[in-house]
């Protein structure tokens, strides 16, 4: 559901292809018959936007017929633990939870939501699973209203297709066997993503199917090492390795005397206001980050590290607050897309794309197209000259969006990129495997890599500010800054490339004071500190430490480079149950993560056929087919003693070892800003009424009501009745930028088109190849009409429903060029993660043409 | 020196004097000595039930080859821009939907009502058959990668009036396009549609070599190494044709009755196709002549009757110009 495997990741499809030769079922759920569709077992059609109905609905059936994975449910997941009296859900509240402030769009007060605390801090449990306040009951309640008629109702999914998907997953779960979910933007793009992952882990945990071979949510990601970038993030919310960026209070917020770390469940402070603590110092940022239970209690060890590869010897200084300080803190959303509303309003003055297109790849171009505008000076790094590197000289359409040169400000320079053959480093693809490549060629001309630039700009800062008495400088002085290559690359004529193996060793972390010594940091007779080249490698992230030895750039990737010469990422060894040598898998060489899981609370395999981790009694440690996610020698039995805090405070079964209470969360008792539990909204812009609550789409999404470019049709707007998705082919790669210069490519898929029904096409008096213009509140684009039955109106609420797809590969720039489908797009964030609703809105066709 | 030791190898008795005579001789029977070391047939096997429309295959092709890109043109049939295969087009996948008006819902499913029970009972096996879903969806997407059949008996060669079209060392069917005078007679030979002359470019007919020059260094050819699903499979035909009918047995097992091998027959064009298919339909849905016709089929029976007519008509202007 919400992928297109076959044509978006088509290599990695292979591996489903050859899954189903040896017997898996392989079912997709799509508005769009697509190639994915075409080698499926079953294909079912459904509306955009109503995931939730359906995977709720398979929730409440497990549920209600007893057929979720008991002894798995009771023991791995948090089924068991009781919610706090004060939580109010959904069904209390006609669709909103507790907690919600209608005046600034958020739950500004998640205190509800979370367990009830016990004396120790650990959530008070009901292991009869009776409690009316324990999750599975809350869940109960919750799922009531997902019934199969919903799914008919909201999805247009007949139940007899629905109930195929329920019997199959039933029947390919459990000690025997498992199933595995695939999901991609079709999911995450939408004003309620986040949610419908949840929903997906929630129907996976029932069943059985977390940390087993075969099972898993597979999240494919959209580009090569899209994974990397939120790994080692490029996002403004995360520090390496998924800690987070620590956040500016304006003012700070009073402690209700009530806040004690033992009044959560994760050794916390909690209370109105808790996540608006100060972290302006770095005790205050770690005991509001870090856990006191689970892997999380590490978080000093790791953040400290962090400091050190970036500061070196200054991060020592003060504990390493002197350093922290410099760390730049969020005051609010700074995402790519919000961002976009800062830009037009003039408060962005520069701008560095490297790779990216929001002239055309980004939600709402024409908006973001005008904020580009509004800049002072702007910097793209890409192969070929983007629509973004030129939209400055024309619009999609030049009679429609006129575009005066004269009149924009903005300085544009454009620099030549390196294609991925032309540099050296790793990949992160969807399995969280790291795979090295070397460079096979140099770019030609002035073209450099990514890492050449970024480099080269870090040097050039620090040349800049070298003299600079200002304190807000000393961040740019102090960066320990020094990658170059002791001896040029054999055979380059690029003698100033960066040495990308010592940039991977900064990332997997190197003792700045080589242990074995006594003392620490400062000591005299200690043989340090060490700089990044001549510093001993640390073998993995339990080496890190919190008192400064240790420097690691991402704590998750530590190991993958453990001794000089032995860079992991580039083995390429095959063989094994698991491929073990083949490449580098965080965190420590895992293959699948909770692998705890895949054997019962006694630590034996739940079958034979199945069998993956184990606890071995005689050598008295975990082992198998994979690097076991677990303290290796922790018995099965192991039972916390009082006061135990860390990783120590879970016991022998609790696998879900990053979480403060080691269960899987079928309910989420903190970290989502829209709710504990899933729960169905429809699209920002939809057709139809929600048929389930009051509340019609997501309360916690950003709407950016009343700014400019983002005028939304109505519920039902019978200007705007039709439902529109939109999806990538396999010919080509999002925006086109590279891809629409290549003549092979463009032959195969020259022109954008929208995929439309033929019933949708007869009442429009449209024909197959006729231009039809597409049109939404946003703006409107045309495109060649592709008739085709593999597009089917739905039966929604007793009307018929029609969708429509198009491709979004087309530009105004390359060597074939079409209309921009995300003009079409609107700028309605979803609350966690700020990602557009692109798979989801309404719009209208006509036949025609712009030009 | 090679043909010396070779000669007393076959063991026929060396006579100087006959040496002129020999050459004349192996001109029409063709030289008998130095034969080349055994080397099995090569071919395809285009597996559709396993194509996922990618069209790396035509990518990868287009650039071992160096071949032109077509002029980009927007076709309107399914997501086939390419059309056809040409001279400078040597795979191409088709796109062919088969989709009802009505989504057919699929059949009743008595067990379901009582799943639970069944499941706590123990009715449902530890290892289920699998739940009764087809192998395909009963609403079809057809794709398949076409190539050049390099047919065993190969009408393109037949027709060839220069010698340029020959069979190489690994059977397969290849253009000399040195050789090549670029007439076409072969273009409307070959039943498939598959040769063309390149008119914008070489002037000669140009066709899928199964990447001959990667053979000759031992390396399969560039579709099938980048096919990723190994729809298209590279190898020595017996194995392979072989292989084409287990998987078609496979197939049928899974209930996919309207499988069927095309090509591995020696029926088709006398001797059967050395790059064949598994087609999930009847072959004219692809576009393949159920019976490609011979064109040199008609040169006896058309010699005949042209004979005769000469006969005949000479027999008429002997008896009527006679006085």
């Amino acid at each position: 559901m919400g992928s297109n495997m076959a044509e978006a990741h088509p290599v990695g499809f292979a591996n489903v292809v050859k899954a189903k030769e040896l017997g898996a079922k392989v079912i997709h759920v799509d508005p769009h018959y697509s190639r994915t569709s075409a080698l499926a077992n079953m294909y079912i059609p459904t509306r955009a936007g109503t995931d939730i109905v359906f995977m709720g609905a398979i929730i409440r059936y497990l549920l209600e017929n007893n057929l979720y994975f008991h002894e798995y449910v009771l023991h791995y997941t948090n089924a068991a633990s009781l919610v706090k009296e004060s939580f109010r859900d959904t069904e209390e509240l006609d669709g909103i939870f507790s907690g919600f402030d209608p005046e600034t769009g958020n739950y500004v007060d998640q205190g509800s939501w979370d367990y009830q605390p016990g004396d120790d801090g650990h959530p008070l449990t009901d292991p009869t699973l009776q409690n009316p306040q324990c999750v599975l009951q809350i869940m109960r309640r919750h799922f009531a209203r997902y019934t199969p008629e919903m799914v008919e109702q909201v999805c247009g999914v007949p139940r007899e297709q629905w109930e195929v998907v329920v019997r199959t997953l039933v029947e390919n779960s459990g000690r025997e066997r498992t199933s595995a979910l695939c999901y991609a933007v079709g999911w995450t793009q939408q004003s309620k993503g986040v949610q419908i992952i949840r929903t997906a882990a929630i129907m996976q945990l029932l069943l059985g199917n977390i940390g087993r071979p075969g099972g898993g949510i597979m999240a494919l990601r959209g580009h090569a090492s899209i994974q990397g970038s939120t790994d080692v993030p490029t996002l403004y919310d995360l520090l390496a390795g998924y800690m987070p960026q620590p956040a500016a209070m304006i003012e700070p917020q009073e402690q209700e005397a009530k806040d004690r770390p033992t009044d959560t469940t994760w050794g916390e402070a909690s209370g109105k206001h808790a996540s608006a603590l100060s972290q302006q110092t770095l005790e205050e940022y770690l005991s509001s980050s870090g856990q006191k239970f689970g892997w999380w209690s590490n978080i000093p060890a790791y953040m400290r590290s962090l400091l050190q590869a970036w500061y070196a010897e200054a991060a020592n200084e003060e504990d390493g607050n002197c350093v922290y300080r410099w760390i730049p803190k969020i005051t609010g959303d700074h995402s790519h897309l919000a961002t976009t509303y800062d830009m037009l309003d003039g408060k962005v003055k520069g701008y560095l794309l490297f790779g990216q297109n929001p002239a055309a790849g980004s939600t709402d171009s024409r908006l973001q197209r005008k904020a580009l505008q509004q800049l002072d000076w702007m910097a793209v790094f890409d192969l070929y000259e983007t629509e973004t590197a030129s939209f400055w000289q024309r619009g999609p359409v030049p009679h429609l969006d006129v575009v005066d040169p004269s009149q924009i400000k903005t300085e544009v320079f454009f620099l030549p990129a390196a294609g991925s053959t032309e540099k050296s480093g790793t990949f992160t693809n969807t399995g969280r495997l790291l795979q090295w490549h070397d460079k096979a060629i140099d770019p030609p001309g002035d073209a450099r890599s990514d890492l050449w630039y970024v480099y080269q700009f870090g040097k050039r800062l620090k040349q800049l500010y070298a003299g600079s008495q200002e304190a807000r400088d000393q961040a740019i002085q102090a960066l320990t800054w020094d990658y170059e290559r002791i001896e040029p690359e054999p055979g380059s004529r690029i003698l100033d490339d960066p040495d990308s193996e010592l940039v991977l060793k900064e990332i997997n972390g190197y003792y700045v004071y080589p242990p074995g010594q006594t003392g620490g940091p400062g000591s005299e007779s200690l043989q340090g500190p060490l700089g990044l080249r001549e510093a001993p490698h640390v073998p993995n992230f339990g080496a890190l430490k919190v008192d400064g030895s240790t420097a690691c750039g991402s704590w998750i990737y530590s190991g993958v480079y453990p001794e000089p010469g032995k860079n992991l990422a580039a083995s390429r060894t095959p063989g094994g149950h698991t491929f073990l040598q083949w490449g580098f898998s965080w965190p420590a060489n895992r293959r699948i993560l909770y692998n705890r899981a895949s054997a019962d609370p006694q630590g034996r395999p739940w079958s034979e056929r199945k069998k993956y981790i184990w606890w071995d009694e005689a050598a008295k440690k975990w082992t198998g087919d994979d690097v076991p996610d677990f303290p290796i020698n922790k018995p099965p039995d192991y039972t916390p003693p009082p006061g135990a805090t860390g990783i120590d405070a879970l016991s022998g079964s609790d696998p879900f070892i990053m979480k403060p209470d080691g269960k899987g969360w079928l309910y989420a008792p903190k970290g989502l800003r829209d709710g504990p539990l899933p729960t169905h909204y429809e699209p920002a812009e939809s057709p139809v009424h929600n048929a389930l609550y009051t509340q019609q789409s997501n309360p916690a999404a950003r709407y950016y009501k009343g700014k400019p470019f983002n005028k939304l049709a109505a519920v039902g707007d019978e200007n705007y009745p039709i439902v529109i998705t939109t999806y990538r082919l396999t010919e080509h790669h999002v925006s086109g930028q590279m891809t629409r210069w290549m003549p092979w490519l463009n032959a195969l898929q020259p022109a954008l088109f929208a995929e439309i029904s033929p019933e949708l096409a007869a009442e429009k008096k449209i024909k197959n190849g006729d231009w039809i213009i597409v049109s939404t509140p946003r703006g409107e684009i045309d495109a060649r009409a592709l008739v085709t039955r593999r597009m089917r109106p739905l039966r929604v609420q007793g009307r018929v429903v029609h969708q429509i797809g198009l491709p979004f590969h087309w530009g105004y720039k390359g060597r074939v060029k079409g209309s921009i489908t995300n003009d079409l797009a609107h700028m309605v964030l979803e609350p966690n993660v700020s990602i557009e609703e692109a798979k989801a809105f309404t719009c209208n066709i006509r036949p025609g043409k712009l030009l | 020196m090679a043909v010396e030791s070779s000669q007393q190898q076959t063991a026929i008795p060396h006579y100087p004097q006959w040496e002129p005579l020999r050459s004349v001789v192996s001109t029409f029977v063709g030289n008998k000595v130095a034969p080349l070391p055994e080397q099995p047939k090569m071919g395809f096997f285009t597996d559709t039930s396993l194509c996922i429309g990618c069209k790396a295959c035509e990518v990868a092709c287009k650039q071992w080859n160096q071949l032109q890109a077509k002029n980009p043109s927007w076709t309107g049939t399914s997501y086939d821009n390419t059309e056809s295969l040409g001279a400078i087009t040597w795979r191409h996948v088709q796109f062919i939907e088969d989709i009802g008006p009505a989504a057919m819902l699929p059949p009743p499913l008595p067990l379901f009502g009582k799943l639970a029970e069944a499941k706590s009972e123990g009715l449902i096996p530890e290892t289920p058959p699998g739940t009764a879903l087809p192998f395909f969806n009963t609403e079809r997407w057809l794709m398949r990668s076409d190539v050049c059949k390099h047919c065993a008996n190969a009408p393109c060669q037949e027709a060839c009036p220069t010698g340029a079209i020959i069979r190489t060392e690994f059977d397969t069917v290849y253009v000399q396009q040195d050789i090549c005078n670029g007439c076409g007679y072969c273009v409307v030979a070959c039943p498939f549609g598959v040769i063309a002359r390149d008119d914008d470019g070489t002037h000669t007919a140009r066709k899928c070599t199964l990447c001959y020059d990667r053979m000759k260094e031992g390396i399969e050819p560039a579709c099938s190494k980048t096919c990723p699903t190994d729809s298209i499979q590279y190898g020595e035909v017996d194995k392979l044709k072989a292989h084409a009918r287990e998987r078609l047995g496979f197939l049928q097992q899974q209930g996919v009755q309207e499988a069927r091998l095309y090509g591995v027959d020696d029926t088709i064009l006398e001797g059967g196709l050395n790059s064949f298919f598994l087609l999930l339909d009847e072959p004219e849905v692809y576009n393949l002549p159920a019976d490609p016709p011979r064109p040199s089929n008609h040169v006896a029976p058309a010699s005949f009757w042209a004979v005769l007519t000469a006969i005949v008509l000479g027999i008429f202007s002997i008896l009527f110009f006679k006085e």
